[in-house]
C-alpha cells in the first residue's frame, strides 16, 4: 500500500496515493463569504474552479502560524477535483497492512471520524486520512 | 455482418425514425387541417422507409404495423380515400405504437411481444378494400429498368451485393459493373428527387454532442485567456503587441459566436410536440384548440432547448386545461367555439422571448387571492395591499393550485412555482399578464447561452464579484451632499427614492458579512440596480470595475449550498471571482419573500414611468469587449476609411473627407473606456468611423465594430466622474453600455473654420 504524505501541526498524515491527483504549492486563494472555516477558499487550477479544504480546521487542530503558506494536496472525487490544505508535503510512504492499527479507544471527537488508524513507522506513526470524510464539509456548518 | 455493424445499422435506424416520427406526428396534425397531396406523400414515404427499413432488419411486429399504415395512406395519398378525424386518430395511434416499439428496440434489441392485431385490423378496416396494394415509390434500379434499358436480373445483383455489406448506392455498383453510363444513373437520381421533393441536403453532418460540449469549453478557456492578454496590450502600450492582441481579440469573438452558432437549435424541436399534446389533451376535456406558432426557428443554445422542454410544456398543459373554456361557454361569452394558443419566440436585447398566449378565460385574480389566504400563503391584511400584478403572480407561490378539480393534467404534483424555478435555475424569468375574459400570457425570458455570458464586475472589500447582466438595470451613484437624503431608513431598513419609486437597498459588503464601513457612514454610495422575480432593489458595491464576457464554471457542492453564488468564473488575472446568485441574495437579504412587503415594484409601472424616454441609439464595439453607444440623431454617416488615407495634423489624426478635414478620434481614448485602437497611419487595412455633427462641426469616431441598432428607453444614470465627462452607463439591450455624449466630444475634437481645407490657390 502507497500512501503520500503530508504533515499537519507535526502530526504525519498519509492519503492513498491513487487518490491524489497532484500536489501543488500555495496558490492565489479567493475567499467565499458566508461559508464555514473549513473551507479555505477557491483556487484556479488550469481553468478548473477547485474549492480547497483547510484540514488543519477540519481536524480542529490549532491554526497555521500568519505567513506560512500552505500546500494545496489536490484529491479526485466523484464531484471533480477538491484540495486540501496541508503545512508541508513529504515522502510518497510504502507500508504493508501488518504495520496498521485501528485508533485506540482514547481518541475522540472529530479525530475518530476522520482517522482511520495509524501504521506504525521507525519512530513514527502514520495517520490514515478518510478521505470522502474529509472533503465532505457543508460550507453551512457553523465557524 | 458482424454484430457490431448490425447495432450500428440499428442505432442508425432508431436515430433516423425517431427524427421520422417527430414529423410524422406534425405531418398528420396539418392534414386536419389541409390534405395537400405533398404532406400525404411526406406521411406516405416515411412510413414507407420504416417498413421497408424494419423489414430488412427482421423485426417483424413492427413492419406489420408499418405496412398496414402504409396500406392506409396509399389510397389517401392516391386521392382514393378523404381524410376523416377517425383516420388521424387511427394513425397517430399507429406512430405511437411504432414509437413505443423502437423504444422496445433500443432497450432489448427486439420489438416486443405484441403484434397490436387491434390496431392493424383497425388500419385495416378503415382502407378501401378495392385497394390494398400500394405501387411501390420510384427506385432508382426500377427507374434504371424503364428508362435506361437495365436489365433487372443486374439490379437484383446489386441489391444483394448491397445486402452483402456494399455500402456504396445502387446506381454506382452498376456504374462499376459497366451495365449502365453514369449520365443515365445521374438523370434517375433527378427524376427520383423530383418525385421526392426537396433532396436530403448533403451540406449538413451530425456531431457528437461531446465534441461541440470539448469545443465550447476550449473557446471558453480561450476567451479568458484572451481577456488576459487584451488587458496586457493595454497597461503595456507597446504597438507592437497591441495589434496582434486586436487581432486575437476579433478572432477569438468570432470562434465564440461560430461555434455558439453550432449548438444552436431552433425552439421549433421543443414545440413540434405541442400540436400534438394540445389535440390529446383538447380532445380529452372536449375543448377546440386551435394552436398558432410563429418563430419556430429562433435558436438557443442546445442545452437551453433541454432545459425549458419541460417548463414549456407543462405552461401549454396549463394554458389548454385552465386558461381555455369549454365550447359551450366560449360561445355564451361570444367568442368562438375554437380557442386559440399562440407560441411565439423572438430574440431581444440579447435575449429570447418566448411567450404562450391563450384566449381563454384568463384568471380571475379575486379567487387567486382568495385561495392564497386560504392556503395560508398570505395573509388578509398583505391582500388588500397587493396590486393586480402581484396578485396574478401568487399563482408561483409553492403549495398554490386554482384547479377546482385537480384533473389528471395539471395535477401531477407540479405547480407553477416549479416551473418558474425551472426557469429561473437557467437564468431566465417567467412573468404573467392576464385579462379577465380575454386570456392570459405567460412570458418567458431566457439568455442565449449558459455558457459564456455578459457580467458586471463589482468590487467589494477585497473581493470581486460578477453580476449576469440579465438581471441588471442600471447603475446609480450617490455621493457627498446628497448622501444623506437620497438614502433614507424605514425602520432600519435603507431604502433610495429613483424616480419617485422606493427602491429597497442591500448592502454587499453587510449580506455576505465582509465587513467594512457601515452603509449610514460611507462618502459615496454605488449601487447596482438588479432585478429578481419582477422585484427591484439596489444593491450596494465599493466599485464597479468593469464589464466582461464571463466564462461560467460550476462550483463545488461545498459552496454552491450557500445559495448566494452561481458559479464561479476566472478573472483576467488568473484569480477566481465569484458570480452572485441574484435571486438568491434577493432571497437571502428578503427582498423576494413569499407575499407581498410593501417595497416591491411592479414592473408594469416601471415600464411606464420611463417610456417616454425611448432613444435611438447606435451600439458599437470599442475594443477588448467594450460596448458603448452614441445617439443616432448625433450620427451623420457611417464609413470605412483607408488606414493610409489619415493625415497627422498638429491636433491629431485626420482625414481628408468630403472637401473638409475630419479629426480622428479613438472612441475608446476618448471616452476612457476600453482599449484604445491604435490608428495606424500609413498601413494596409480600413478603419471603421462613425462620423458625428455637433455645434462645433463633425469628428469621426474610429470605433472597432458597429454591433447594433437599438432603440430603447436608456433609463440612465451617471456614474460618478467618468472620463472627462464625457460619458455615462447606461443598460442598452440589456448589456451595460457607455453612452458617448457626442456634443461633448465634437466641442473638445472638432477643428472650427481656419482648419478647413484650403482649396488650392489658384496662380
Amino acid at each position: 500500500m502507497q500512501y503520500g504524505t503530508f504533515t499537519l501541526d507535526g502530526l504525519l498524515f498519509g492519503i492513498e496515493v491513487s487518490r491524489i491527483q497532484e500536489v501543488i504549492r500555495a496558490q492565489q486563494m479567493t475567499r467565499v463569504p458566508l461559508a464555514a472555516s473549513v473551507i479555505g477558499g477557491l483556487i484556479n487550477l488550469r481553468g478548473e474552479i477547485v474549492t480547497a479544504v483547510d484540514l488543519r480546521r477540519r481536524l480542529e487542530l490549532p491554526p497555521r502560524a500568519d505567513g506560512v503558506p500552505p500546500m494545496n494536496v489536490v484529491v479526485r472525487t466523484r464531484d471533480g477535483a477538491v484540495s486540501l490544505l496541508v503545512d508541508e508535503i513529504g515522502d510518497v510512504v510504502e507500508v504493508s497492512a501488518d504495520s496498521f492499527e485501528e485508533p485506540p479507544g482514547t481518541v475522540s471527537g472529530v479525530a475518530l471520524s476522520l482517522i482511520r488508524g495509524a501504521h506504525k513507522l521507525d519512530g513514527r506513526l502514520l495517520l490514515v486520512l478518510d478521505t470522502d470524510r474529509a472533503i465532505h464539509v457543508s460550507a453551512l456548518q457553523p465557524a | 455482418m458482424d454484430d457490431d455493424m448490425i447495432d450500428e445499422v440499428v442505432g442508425e435506424f432508431l436515430v433516423e425514425s425517431y427524427e421520422a416520427l417527430d414529423q410524422l406526428d406534425q405531418d398528420l396534425l396539418a392534414l386536419e387541417d389541409d390534405a395537400s397531396p405533398e404532406t400525404l406523400a411526406a406521411i406516405f414515404r416515411t412510413m414507407h422507409t420504416i417498413k421497408g427499413t424494419c423489414g430488412f432488419l427482421g423485426f417483424a411486429h413492427l413492419e406489420s404495423v408499418a405496412h398496414a399504415a402504409e396500406n392506409l395512406l396509399s389510397p389517401l395519398r392516391d386521392g382514393e380515400l378523404a381524410v376523416t378525424p377517425e383516420i388521424t386518430t387511427v394513425l397517430l395511434s399507429a406512430v405511437d405504437a411504432v414509437r413505443a416499439m423502437l423504444v422496445m428496440i433500443e432497450r432489448t434489441g427486439g420489438d416486443g411481444e405484441s403484434e397490436h392485431p387491434e390496431l392493424v385490423a383497425e388500419l385495416q378496416r378503415l382502407q378501401d378494400p378495392a385497394e390494398s396494394t400500394p405501387p411501390p415509390p420510384p427506385r432508382v434500379g426500377d427507374l434504371l429498368v424503364e428508362k435506361a434499358g437495365v436489365r433487372p436480373e443486374d439490379v437484383e445483383l446489386a441489391i444483394s451485393e448491397q445486402a452483402l455489406g456494399d455500402e456504396r448506392p445502387i446506381g454506382e455498383i452498376l456504374v462499376d459493373h459497366g451495365v449502365v453510363a453514369a449520365e443515365e444513373v445521374e438523370a434517375a437520381l433527378n427524376t427520383q428527387s423530383e418525385h421526392k421533393g426537396a433532396a436530403l441536403s448533403e451540406s449538413t453532418i451530425r456531431v457528437d454532442v461531446r465534441l461541440l460540449d470539448d469545443l465550447m469549453n476550449l473557446v471558453g478557456e480561450l476567451v479568458l485567456a484572451r481577456n488576459q492578454i487584451v488587458q496586457l496590450s493595454g497597461a503595456a502600450d507597446d504597438e507592437s503587441l497591441t495589434v496582434p492582441a486586436q487581432r486575437l481579440n476579433h478572432i477569438t469573438t468570432e470562434l465564440q459566436e461560430g461555434v455558439m452558432r453550432t449548438r444552436m437549435q431552433p425552439i421549433g424541436n421543443v414545440w413540434n410536440k405541442f400540436p400534438r399534446v394540445v389535440r390529446d389533451l383538447a380532445h380529452s376535456f372536449g375543448k377546440q384548440v386551435q394552436i398558432e406558432m410563429d418563430g419556430a426557428d429562433t435558436e438557443l443554445d442546445k442545452t437551453i432547448v433541454e432545459a425549458i422542454k419541460d417548463p414549456l410544456t407543462h405552461l401549454v398543459r396549463n394554458s389548454v386545461d385552465h386558461g381555455i373554456e369549454t365550447p359551450e361557454q366560449r360561445r355564451e361569452r361570444g367568442k368562438s367555439p375554437d380557442g386559440r394558443l399562440t407560441l411565439r419566440a423572438f430574440h431581444e436585447g440579447g435575449q429570447v422571448i418566448i411567450e404562450i398566449a391563450d384566449d381563454g378565460a384568463g384568471i380571475d385574480v379575486t379567487r387567486v387571492g382568495a385561495k392564497a389566504v386560504e392556503r395560508g400563503l398570505i395573509t388578509p391584511d398583505a391582500l388588500d395591499s397587493m396590486s393586480q400584478r402581484e396578485l396574478v403572480n401568487l399563482i408561483f407561490l409553492p403549495g398554490f393550485s386554482t384547479a377546482e378539480v385537480v384533473t389528471n393534467v395539471s395535477g401531477r404534483g407540479v405547480g407553477m412555482d416549479v416551473v418558474k424555478t425551472n426557469i429561473e435555475r437557467i437564468g431566465g424569468t417567467l412573468d404573467v399578464t392576464t385579462e379577465r375574459g380575454q386570456g392570459s400570457t405567460f412570458r418567458i425570458k431566457i439568455p442565449l447561452t449558459l455558457a459564456i455570458i455578459p457580467a458586471l464586475v463589482v468590487g467589494c472589500g477585497e473581493e470581486r464579484f460578477a453580476i449576469p447582466q440579465v438581471s441588471l438595470l442600471e447603475l446609480v451613484r450617490i455621493d457627498g451632499a446628497r448622501l444623506g437624503t437620497e438614502i433614507e431608513w424605514i425602520h432600519g431598513a435603507p431604502v433610495h427614492r429613483l424616480r419617485g419609486r422606493l427602491l429597497p437597498v442591500v448592502d454587499l459588503a453587510t449580506e455576505l458579512q465582509l465587513g467594512g464601513v457601515p452603509l449610514a457612514e460611507r462618502p459615496a454610495v454605488n449601487m447596482v440596480v438588479l432585478q429578481a422575480d419582477g422585484r427591484r432593489f439596489g444593491l450596494v458595491v465599493d466599485e464597479i470595475t468593469d464589464t466582461q464576457e464571463i466564462v461560467v464554471k460550476p462550483l463545488g457542492t461545498q459552496v454552491s449550498e450557500l445559495g448566494v453564488f452561481a458559479g464561479a468564473t476566472t478573472m483576467g488575472d488568473g484569480r477566481v471571482a465569484l458570480i452572485l446568485d441574484v435571486l438568491g441574495l434577493a432571497q437571502r437579504a428578503h427582498i423576494v419573500t413569499e407575499g407581498a412587503d410593501g417595497l416591491s415594484d411592479a414592473v408594469d409601472e416601471l415600464g411606464t414611468d420611463v417610456a417616454a424616454e425611448r432613444d435611438t441609439v447606435l451600439v458599437v464595439d470599442v475594443g477588448g469587449g467594450h460596448r458603448a453607444a452614441v445617439a443616432l440623431s448625433t450620427v451623420a454617416r457611417l464609413e470605412q476609411l483607408a488606414c493610409r488615407d489619415v493625415e497627422s495634423s498638429s491636433q491629431g489624426p485626420v482625414v481628408q473627407y468630403r472637401g473638409e478635414l475630419l479629426p480622428l478620434v479613438p472612441l475608446a481614448a476618448a471616452a476612457g473606456i476600453g482599449t484604445p485602437t491604435p490608428i495606424a497611419r500609413g498601413e494596409e487595412g480600413l478603419l471603421e468611423v462613425v462620423v458625428c455633427s455637433g455645434p462645433g462641426g463633425q469628428i469621426g469616431l474610429v470605433v472597432d465594430r458597429i454591433v447594433d441598432i437599438v432603440e430603447e428607453n436608456i433609463s440612465a444614470s451617471r456614474t460618478g466622474d467618468a472620463a472627462n465627462g464625457a460619458t455615462f452607463v447606461a443598460v442598452v439591450g440589456g448589456q451595460v453600455t457607455d453612452v458617448v455624449d457626442v456634443d461633448a466630444l465634437v466641442g473638445t475634437h472638432a477643428h472650427s473654420r481656419p482648419y478647413e481645407l484650403l482649396a488650392p490657390v489658384a496662380g
